[in-house]
């Protein structure tokens, strides 16, 4: 039971509760660093890290912090991972972290994270918060590299900077500027929504076939 | 758990100690983070100012800063924060060859940072190399892209300044043909090095005194690329 219970929470925030498709959340980071699929991957494992971390934190000493300020506190957490992560970017990968510029630093503002703390680490154990973490993390990751992914193939012709149609390919430059972002967000929520609908309008026809049935 | 239920409310003194408590680790883990990862940080950078350097300065294997002091230039070890610098490109044999300009200015987006190779006896020149730029991707991006444009600037005359024209339509050692597309940021780099140039040039020596190479800097087995 309790296995399942945290195999739940990890699964949710990959599909049901995706942070990205359906609680629209991190909508910053998202649009502006999604150019191409590796800054997208290196945006995702840095929040990934801070959410995970401070999931941790959060969860281990809930019932240390005072409720006044316990804000504060996970935003000084936060702050904490954000400042990690973003000096070992710049030591390890100066080219990437030279490419996602101010946008780790503001990872610390991605409502995401503390939206996570406020509405989970710091009400469950330790074990279910660190999976949540993952989950909601993992989702944001997949959101990131799928725009991410979809915008470099239009907009440059390629995927992880190697080439896909060779010469004649003409990119649609738009999709990695500033707009190409808005238009592809757009198209994958309508199809998250339409989706939603359609799920929704068969499992009316279901329960309608069930009652007829009787 | 903090239960909303709960409204006992705890002592100001256990806000503040939290608070503080919370902070003083934060500080330490930032400050341990800081010291752990500024060598390679600090590495990194002065690598890949060599690399640009040796970049812009074809046949250059030494080098050293140099900094207008007291109405010379003079070559030192570790420029002052915020002081101007230029760096001195010397050959195998220590002979002076030319300087690579650090400059920057405004481009279409944002400041556009280069570095690029001035000869001073020919009055050219002889390469740039872009450090920072956030033109706009697939157009401004260009100006450190596109190879063409990049090569306009191996023998370039400084006299009387650089003209960008329109592509194609280069007729004079002075110009160099912009980028379709992206004619903003290709005459802000032109105006950038125009006016570092202007803003040097009286500070400069005059060709053949330049100064001697003391503290030399060389390539090193990581920038044979």
């Amino acid at each position: 039971m309790k296995k399942n219970q945290s195999q739940e929470e990890f699964i949710k925030g990959i599909w049901r509760d995706n942070p990205v498709f359906v609680q629209v959340l991190g909508m910053c980071p998202m649009l502006a660093v999604t150019n191409s699929a590796i800054n997208a991957i290196a945006m995702g494992m840095a929040t990934f890290f801070v959410l995970v971390g401070s999931s941790f934190l959060v969860s281990t000493f809930r019932h240390v912090i005072p409720k006044q300020v316990r804000i504060s506190c996970f935003i000084i957490i936060i702050a904490t991972f954000v400042t990690i992560a973003d000096y070992t970017l710049l030591a390890l990968v100066p080219a990437v972290h030279k490419e996602l510029g101010a946008f780790i630093p503001l990872i610390v503002a991605n409502c995401l994270i503390l939206g996570r703390q406020e509405a989970f680490a710091s009400r469950y154990p330790t074990k279910l918060a660190v999976m949540d973490a993952m989950g909601m993390a993992s989702g944001f990751l997949l959101a990131l590299l799928s725009l991410g992914s979809i915008r470099e193939i239009l907009g440059d012709g390629a995927l992880f900077g190697i080439n896909l149609f060779g010469e004649n390919f003409e990119p649609w430059v738009i999709m990695i500027l500033p707009p190409g972002g808005f238009l592809t967000l757009g198209v994958i929520l309508l199809f998250f929504n339409w989706f939603k609908l359609k799920k929704d309008e068969f499992l009316e026809d279901v329960a309608a076939a069930e009652r007829g049935g009787n | 758990m903090n239960a909303p239920t709960d409204t006992s409310s705890p002592s100001s003194l256990r806000l503040v100690l939290t608070l503080a408590i919370a902070g003083l680790v934060s500080g330490i883990a930032i400050i341990g983070i800081y010291e752990s990862t500024l060598p390679t940080i600090t590495a990194n950078k002065a690598r890949e100012l060599r690399a640009a350097v040796f970049k812009v300065l074809p046949g250059v294997s030494q080098m050293q800063a140099l900094v207008y002091r007291d109405g010379d230039l003079v070559a030192v070890e570790k420029p002052d924060k915020d002081e101007p610098v230029v760096y001195g490109g010397y050959d195998e044999q220590s002979e002076f060859v030319g300087y690579a300009m650090p400059a920057a200015g405004p481009g279409f987006q944002d400041t556009i940072a280069i570095l690029y190779g001035y000869k001073p006896r020919e009055k050219i020149v002889v390469g740039m190399e872009v450090l920072e730029s956030r033109e706009t991707p697939g157009l401004g991006d260009k100006i450190y892209k596109d190879a063409e444009f990049v090569g306009g600037f191996s023998a370039l005359s400084v006299e009387p300044e650089i003209y960008a024209v329109k592509k194609g339509t280069k007729s004079q050692p002075n110009e160099i043909d912009a980028i379709t597309g992206a004619t903003i940021s290709s005459k802000a780099v032109v105006r950038i090095i125009n006016e570092t140039h202007a803003d040097w040039s009286a500070q400069l020596p005059t060709p053949g005194s330049e100064p001697q190479l003391e503290a030399a800097e060389t390539a090193g087995p990581e920038a044979e690329q």
